[in-house]
């Protein structure tokens, strides 16, 4: 239908466009680089050995343990959660639950050995449990442990959410006819649970099948590596190109296909659960009942808090001033606000021209659930990879690996900038568009007088997120950073490689308080956005 | 302005998704021309066809005798106040309808008390700063008002502007609107789903059904039991 509006949002369109041309740039380079090197090797791409095999398998092993792990505690945790809408410190404990999603996962992967390691704190006490010494969680067990930090938390908020849904009227029924809490679980809460149990499982798989920064410092030598790690040794240390070109073919792959079938389950990978944080009572609890959930609940807020509380306190245990005036440290902290800088306003620009283009009419352009699925697919690592393979690069360039690691980090965040930005955008439109229109408001003037008044808040809260994603990331700056170009989180990691345990202590504690600040600003701004 | 602009919709093809309409008729010059007609008749795209929101797969759109067909909305001779979101909600009144002078809101003195001047016109004066949600919704309306007049355009298109006032109010703008309309000798063009704002008001009526005109005449034939039968049916079952 050739009306009007077409023609008026043509710059508008073209916005769009030119943001997909930009991502397109980006994975078409890394994907150029995958198949040169596939050409180059001839048909050797296609042997399958028996190293790649174990690295194949134990990825996949340690994703699905890592997701039972995960979700079968979050359904005793959630439950509990829900089951005792009132107690005190419930909305402390809310929080707690999404203060894992605002950590690195360098800072993450610091806690979990500085509580759990073999000189962690809880060292003496498992020693005294066991035969008198604590082997320490590297290897499989460490890569669990602070998997199920992430993701048990997360997978408990969207099942509590899912427990939400549960009419009160169905509560009433339970109550009326006096159904135990066994057979409650089984007529009305196992339902609901069920429901969203797919696409929780699914979604935890998945980033543990693409996590990289963890199984990087907690894997232990070539029994505990997968792909993605398996990709970065081969191109760091033993510069073998066909052998990183097969990992990345294979990881493409398998997370490819587990991102398609997320898509299906239609999960919303950037999407955020937000469970409601009081609630009437539902029924009646037993005191049996009420020490077993206190018991759960007491053990999944200290399994969460404890990681939080070891960073913080090996952190504090570190000479921070004199960490403050180390030259490295201060050149890596610049670098690295540089980067997040550069890499957020990448991404919320990305977001916005998106949102412009008419992102949103079904999901066309692709920005909406499968897109953010896809953006799962391929992780910085394998994004830096492709382009690592590439460009080959040799001399010390730092500009070039600059500019790449903020795009690649920007297309990391975009979908949750996205997520930020379009509903503004959407909802803005709808009501100011024909408005604007008869008055003949449009470009500058429509941005400056409308536009921006009305979007500001959530632009920005893309902005901060989007920056602390950028600024605790590991996987794009790993294969890239060097002596003369390195971050926060490469920094914390060459000081853990030589063992300067404390100084990369003191460093996760400076990270982790950058990210938790920026993304605590970015939810201020969602709510404030919510209640205005 | 020299002299009042007629509107005229010539053999005008247009279809809303599967929804054909079909439009040729004129609205007289320097009068208030109520559009009345069941939901879905066409009421709301006859407006946006007059105010370019939508263009006519055939057809012309003639204003004061110009064919405007082609002219994006901001260039026709034509205003519009819509049923809601006629202001920019994190704007100040003041600013709102300083918009209907200069869109990039740089005014002159002369051209901010003209501001002044419109809103004590319709009542506003003392409450420039507020912002809209600090309005109560006939205020609102009224801000509406004030910039169209601002815009000193020859054709002013209401989309049920007042359908969420109380009975109360909506006699106070339609008398507002009558007010206005002879001061500027404007041509009104006024959806509106209740008969007594057409009867109060109104000199000229077009009654659509099924995306065409189904009957048009001066508004007293329409009322006091000699109008179309069809016009009588539909009003008759509203009042019941």
């Amino acid at each position: 239908m050739p009306t009007l509006a077409n023609s008026v949002g043509n710059g508008r369109r073209l916005s769009g466009l030119l943001a997909l041309l930009v991502i397109a740039a980006l994975l078409g380079g890394a994907g150029a680089g995958l198949a040169l090197e596939g050409f180059r090797s001839g048909g050797e791409l296609a042997g399958f050995d028996a190293y790649l095999r174990r690295v194949t398998a134990f990825t996949l092993w340690q994703a699905a343990l890592s997701t039972l792990v995960s979700v079968l505690p979050a359904i005793l945790f959630a439950r509990a959660l829900h089951r005792h809408p009132n107690f005190f410190g419930r909305r402390f404990a809310l929080a707690l639950l999404a203060a894992p999603l605002a950590l690195p996962a360098v800072v993450a992967a610091l806690g979990v050995l500085a509580l759990w390691g073999r000189a962690g704190l809880l060292a003496p006490v498992l020693a005294s449990l066991g035969d008198g010494a604590w082997p320490g969680v590297y290897g499989l067990s460490g890569i669990l442990l602070a998997h199920a930090f992430f993701n048990l938390p997360l997978a408990a908020r969207f099942l509590l959410a899912a427990l939400d849904t549960v009419p009160a009227d169905q509560w009433r029924l339970a109550r009326q006819l006096g159904l135990s809490p066994l057979q409650t679980f089984r007529l009305v809460e196992w339902p609901a649970l069920r429901r969203a149990l797919p696409g929780v499982g699914a979604l935890v798989f998945m980033l543990c099948l693409t996590s990289f920064t963890i199984v990087l410092m907690l894997g232990g030598g070539p029994a505990a590596t997968t792909l993605e790690v398996a990709i970065y040794q081969a191109l760091r240390f033993d510069f073998d190109p066909l052998r990183a070109a097969q990992l990345t073919f294979l990881q493409v792959a398998l997370a490819g296909g587990f991102a398609l079938l997320l898509a299906r389950l239609g999960v919303a990978a950037a999407g955020e659960a937000a469970p409601s944080v009081s609630r009437r009572q539902l029924g009646a609890i037993g005191p049996g009942e009420t020490a077993l959930n206190a018991l759960i609940l007491l053990l999944g807020l200290g399994f969460v808090a404890g990681p939080l509380l070891a960073v913080a306190r090996a952190g504090l245990a570190a000479d921070l001033l004199r960490l403050f005036w180390e030259d490295p440290v201060r050149q890596a902290a610049a670098t690295s606000l540089v980067l997040a800088f550069v890499s957020a306003v990448l991404a919320t620009i990305l977001a916005l021209a998106l949102a412009s283009g008419g992102a949103r009419r079904g999901g066309r352009l692709g920005m909406r659930g499968t897109g953010a699925a896809l953006v799962l697919a391929v992780p910085p690592v394998v994004i830096g990879a492709g382009w690592f393979l590439l460009l080959r690069p040799r001399s010390a360039a730092v500009l070039g690996p600059a500019f790449l690691v903020a795009s690649v980090n920007a297309l990391m965040a975009l979908p949750f900038a996205a997520r930020a930005v379009q509903p503004a955008w959407e909802a803005a439109a709808s009501r100011h568009d024909r408005l604007c229109r008869s008055l003949g408001l449009r470009g500058w003037n429509r941005w400056r007088i409308v536009d921006w008044p009305v979007l500001r808040r959530p632009l920005l809260m893309a902005l901060s997120f989007s920056a602390a994603l950028s600024l605790g990331d590991l996987g794009a700056i790993a294969l890239w950073g060097s002596d003369r170009f390195q971050t926060l989180p490469f920094l914390l990691l060459s000081r853990m490689g030589s063992y300067r345990t404390a100084d990369a202590a003191g460093l996760a504690l400076i990270l982790g308080a950058a990210c938790l600040a920026l993304v605590l600003l970015s939810d201020q701004l969602g709510r404030r956005d919510a209640e205005a | 302005m020299s002299g009042a602009a007629g509107v005229e919709l010539d053999q005008v093809r247009f279809a809303y998704g599967a929804t054909p309409f079909s439009f040729d008729l004129r609205f007289p010059p320097g009068a208030i021309s109520a559009v009345m007609g069941p939901s879905g008749s066409g009421k709301s795209t006859l407006l946006h066809l007059v105010a370019g929101f939508e263009t006519p797969e055939a057809g012309r759109v003639l204003i004061a005798g110009q064919d405007v067909t082609a002219l994006p909305p901001e260039r026709r001779p034509v205003t519009v106040v819509f049923q809601e979101n006629n202001l920019f909600a994190h704007l100040p009144v003041e600013m709102n309808v300083a918009l209907g002078v200069k869109t990039n809101l740089r005014l002159s003195a002369a051209e901010r008390a003209r501001v002044a001047e419109s809103l004590a016109r319709v009542g506003l004066g003392g409450k420039e700063k507020r912002l809209p949600r600090e309005l109560s919704g006939g205020e609102r309306g009224r801000a509406a008002l004030a910039r169209a007049l601002l815009r000193d355009r020859p054709v002013l298109l209401l989309d049920e502007p007042f359908a969420a006032l109380g009975p109360a109010l909506r006699v106070e703008m339609l008398d507002l609107l009558g007010e206005l309309q002879r001061e500027r000798d404007l041509t009104v063009l006024l959806v509106t789903h209740q008969p007594e704002d057409a009867e109060r008001l109104a000199s000229h009526m077009v009654f659509l059904e099924d995306g065409a005109v189904s009957a048009a005449g001066p508004v007293n034939e329409f009322f006091g039991g000699l109008g179309p039968e069809r016009f009588r049916r539909y009003v008759g079952r509203r009042k019941s």
